[in-house]
């Protein structure tokens, strides 16, 4: 071949039309793709919470029937979880691991389309689950995402959809984690050691690995709900010799370590953004790193903490307590060396840093409250009650969501090449940050008061409180039509972003997306860097 | 469903902001932010550590956001502050990662040890006094007093009944309140038809979920005499929100002399269902209704016209208007892989009322009488 014939095949630019996003094999296009996903689910799962907090404003039932409403909690948390959050942060990873750690691309290009194509498809089904019931696809799943049986075998063919898209949703995760591994084990640029790799791939490299090994049980636990309900086996059914409480061991030997999946990123992006905004080197960096293999570990043994009250034995009960109570322990530590990242350091409040420290207090609280969580006789009475809602709520709006845009807003010069407005940038931190405290803190009483959790209509006495949250809850959605605004303004236009955009972008880490041009060219890195 | 709480009233509260900490309505009486009185030594212990542990999360809380807040006002650049490029490479920063985990798992176990205390208490089997089978199901509670023989259905008041009644108000009001002695050990068994709920009375007992095929053990011994509020804590479907638990703890001579009476009246009932009287179709129809109310109303709702998608209507239904055999071996047997049960359990003539009535009512005028007989051959 001649060197003419060569360059011919080597295309520099996106091919054109819908053929450059729906065959795209490019890590940014895959990762803008997921972002978008994200955003668009962001607004269907938080139409859905305006819906719940508009019908709990007063007591009774004004807008909704109680099926509906439960069938609008289940959806709203997994569209949150699977549609927001976790498409999220897979978009994140798909845009910085390549940049971050000096790689081409992805190594599995063409999985990377499969895991996200498989999202939209998810999407659609889980979206149909919602409308069947009013077409006569009887009851809807008014379970909770939990999905408990026997309540889920009630349910009319919405469930089955709902199988399904977890099904998908589950393909779709561990392909893509899958791919991140690979990624990171084999495409690190030449220096790029383990332990030089900014706390961000960690964070995704232990997140995909929890995947792998939790979503199987959730995808087997699903299944066999399946065939409970079609084909007449009792896997679940006392009557037939199976056993309800099985489901609740499969669901949570995935579900708490999911929320580590939804959290972890997040702290990636939190050991980038602060020592950034703070102009010094993370504060411990290595055991940042053990510990959050320690959680990661831990997490994988201490599921049953959201089962307390099915009636175990005093033995796996105080297993189970003192295993979630030593979750305390690493989430500590990292609270504790963020907090000495900042200590001593040279900090500016720019956006991301903002939502860096506001994650930092609020995600500490409810730490605290999870600690109380964990004591079992107290749980026995905390459990499913708004204090469980408030507290799910405090970890995962700042541990998973503000991490997440604390990440868009520090990345979005790189991705656009733009500066996003400031201004804008800070309104929207506040605004949406007080509007989540005044949403979530009162629940916490109003769960000890004796609220518990999915329930449609409530009485009297717990109104003051809810007419609070729900001005919150309206508050905070609205708080969201900015944050689009922002994004859309940055995308279309504004101040040019230099290379390296942040004056502390690169302190402490490689940080080699700050090395290559805002925005990235198409390919990057066609040699690749060397990291001393 | 407006009534209960007009939304003028709720604002004026609101805007008055007396409302929102305790003004002397009746609903802000009720007004609460923490768990209820306890009132047994078993919720006491569990109540003095739920407070043990907010007050620690309340410190750690504070502790990190005085620290956190120091660090914004200090070490910020407008001030100068030059970064400390070494801070991390100290001994502070090369050690602190053993640092912290042991001040992090001291206060872990200065928690664990007094939760590790009560929980023995909660799982603690001694002898009961007295034993109450509690089953939930949707979406009402049954007790059954098990050395007594003694059985109640304990369904929700409907909102202008509740009103009526002049109680607790709706959704907290329910027509038979399970009654307990003070001073005794008691036992629950908790356990479910149908789906999983859970009966939860923060004051007296914590909770466990009552699970098909399970059985859970709470127990207590109730120091106070009083009312007791509760409700199901795990979603059971549509009528999670209509399960409300009230506990009438009452002196031992008091109880004695309900648990006679109910013994009575069950005694009486006994005898009315297996008497072989023709009943008229008044006595019928008004057993009906009231048998209708505690079991039937939940789902197929007052108006007998069920809930669209979900429960069927039984007001001009082909089974309610079709032939009666069918209509007797479905309440009987109930639907399989639905949410109708099996109501073998109701007596001959409750069932015979009901099914009159179901027939008779919301301009069914089928005309027709069910006799107890006729369930009898049927079973
Ligand atoms: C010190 C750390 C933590 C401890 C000890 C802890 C403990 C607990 C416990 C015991 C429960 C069960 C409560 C119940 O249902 O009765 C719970 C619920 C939950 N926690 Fe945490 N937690 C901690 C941190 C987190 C974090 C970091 C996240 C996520 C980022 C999280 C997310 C959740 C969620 C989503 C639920 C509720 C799930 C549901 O029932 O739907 N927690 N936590
Ligand atoms: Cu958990």
């Amino acid at each position: 071949m001649t060197a003419e014939a060569l360059d011919n095949h080597h295309d520099h630019g996106p091919p054109k039309g819908y053929k450059r996003w729906l065959f795209s094999t490019n890590h940014k296009d895959i990762g803008t793709m997921y972002l978008i996903f994200a955003t668009v689910m962001l607004f269907l799962g938080g139409g859905m919470a305006m819906l719940i907090r508009a019908e709990l404003f007063i007591p009774g039932l004004q807008l909704v029937e109680p099926n509906f409403y439960n069938n609008m909690v289940t959806n709203h948390a997994l569209v949150m979880i699977f549609g927001a959050i976790m498409p999220a942060a897979a978009g994140m990873a798909n845009w910085m691991i390549p940049m971050m750690i000096g790689a081409p691309d992805m190594a599995l290009p063409r999985l990377n389309n499969l895991s996200f194509w498989l999202l939209p498809m998810a999407a659609i089904m889980l979206i149909m689950a919602m409308v069947v019931p009013f077409f006569g696809g009887g009851a809807p799943v008014a379970t909770g995402w939990t999905l408990y049986p026997p309540l889920s075998v009630q349910a009319g063919m919405g469930m089955d959809l709902t199988i399904f898209a977890i099904h998908t949703l589950g393909i779709s995760s561990i392909l893509a984690s899958i791919n991140i591994i690979t990624t990171i084990i084999n495409m690190r640029a030449p220096g790029m050691t383990w332990m030089k790799m900014p706390l961000f791939v960690w964070a995704w490299f232990f997140t995909a690995l929890l995947l792998i090994l939790v979503m199987p049980a959730l995808a087997g636990g699903v299944t066999m709900l399946l065939f409970d309900r079609h084909f007449g086996t009792s896997f679940f059914d006392a009557a037939g010799g199976g056993d309800p409480v099985l489901f609740q061991h499969l669901f949570w030997f995935f579900g708490h370590p999911e929320v580590y999946v939804l959290l972890l990123p997040s702290i990636g992006v939190l050991g980038i953004v602060i020592p950034a905004f703070s102009r010094k080197p993370l504060f411990g960096y290595k055991p940042l790193v053990y510990w959050m293999g320690f959680l990661t570990a831990l997490g994988l043994v201490v599921w049953a903490h959201h089962q307390y009250t099915i009636g175990m034995s005093v033995a796996a009960t105080t297993y189970f307590m003192i295993g979630t109570i030593l979750v305390s322990i690493p989430i500590g530590l990292m609270l504790f060396n963020f907090i000495f990242t900042m200590w001593r350091g040279a900090m500016t409040f720019e956006t991301p840093m903002l939502f860096a420290i506001a994650i930092i207090l609020m995600f500490a609280f409810a730490g605290t409250t999870g600690v109380m969580l964990a004591v079992v006789p107290a749980d026995m009475q905390y459990h499913d009650t708004y204090f469980v809602v408030a507290h799910f709520h405090y970890a995962l709006i700042p541990g998973a969501l503000f991490g997440l845009y604390a990440g868009v807003f520090y990345w979005l010069p790189k991705w656009t090449g733009h500066m996003y407005d400031e201004t804008l940038g800070k309104i929207f931190f506040w605004w949406t940050t007080i509007a989540f405290n005044v949403t979530f803190f009162p629940q916490h009483f109003v769960g000890l008061a004796g609220m518990p959790r999915r329930i449609a209509d409530y009485s009297a006495q717990f109104t003051d409180i809810n007419i609070i949250s729900s001005i919150g809850g309206i508050m905070f959605g609205l708080s969201h039509l900015l944050f689009l605004y922002i994004i859309i303004k940055t995308v279309r236009g504004g101040k040019p972003a230099e290379a390296k955009s942040w004056e502390g972008a690169q302190v402490g880490t490689p940080g080699l997306e700050w090395t290559v041009a805002s925005p990235p060219p198409f390919h990057t890195f066609t040699t690749p860097p060397v990291v001393k | 469903m407006s009534g209960r709480l007009s939304a003028v009233p709720i604002l004026k509260k609101l805007f008055c902001c007396s409302g929102l900490l305790a003004a002397a309505s009746p609903v802000s009486a009720e007004y609460a932010l923490n768990l209820p009185e306890p009132a047994s030594e078993l919720t006491r212990e569990v109540y003095d550590l739920h407070m043990l542990t907010a007050k620690i999360a309340l410190y750690i809380t504070l502790i990190v956001t005085a620290v956190v807040f120091y660090a914004i006002f200090k070490f910020r650049k407008s001030k100068n502050y030059e970064p400390d490029q070494n801070f991390h490479t100290g001994k502070f920063g090369t050690w602190s990662w053993v640092l912290v985990p042991i001040i992090v798992l001291g206060i872990d176990l200065s928690i664990s040890a007094p939760a590790i205390k009560t929980l023995h208490l909660i799982e603690d089997k001694t002898e009961a006094d007295m034993t109450v089978k509690v089953i939930g199901t949707q979406w009402k509670w049954i007790y059954e007093y098990m050395e007594d023989d003694v059985r109640i259905v304990s369904s929700m008041l409907s909102e202008e009944e509740a009103e009526k009644a002049e109680g607790e108000g709706y959704l907290r009001t329910v027509d038979n309140p399970l009654v307990l002695p003070v001073g005794k050990r008691i036992r629950f068994l908790h356990t479910a038809t149908d789906v999983l709920h859970a009966w939860w009375v923060p004051s007296i007992t914590v909770k466990k979920d009552s699970i098909p095929g399970y059985i859970t053990e709470t127990w207590t011994i109730i120091d106070k005499e009083g009312l007791y509020h509760g409700q199901c804590a795990e979603n059971c479907g549509r009528g999670h929100s209509y399960m409300p638990i009230q506990v009438a703890a009452v002196s031992q001579a008091e109880y004695d002399e309900w648990l006679n009476n109910k013994k009575q009246e069950q005694l009486a009932a006994l005898q009315e269902a297996s008497s072989d009287k023709t009943w008229s179709k008044e006595e019928l129809m008004s057993k009906g209704e009231a048998v209708y109310k505690t079991n039937c109303l939940a789902c197929h709702q007052a108006n007998g016209a069920g809930v669209p998608g979900a429960f069927p209507a039984l007001k001009g239904s082909p089974v309610a208007a079709g032939p009666v055999d069918k209509h007797i071996e479905i309440v009987l047997k109930g639907v399989k892989g639905t949410a109708m049960a099996p109501w073998a359990s109701l007596n001959d003539f409750e069932l015979a009322a009901v099914i009159t009535y179901e027939r008779n009512a919301w301009g069914n005028d089928t005309g027709d009488l069910v006799q107890p007989a006729a369930i009898k051959s049927a079973r």
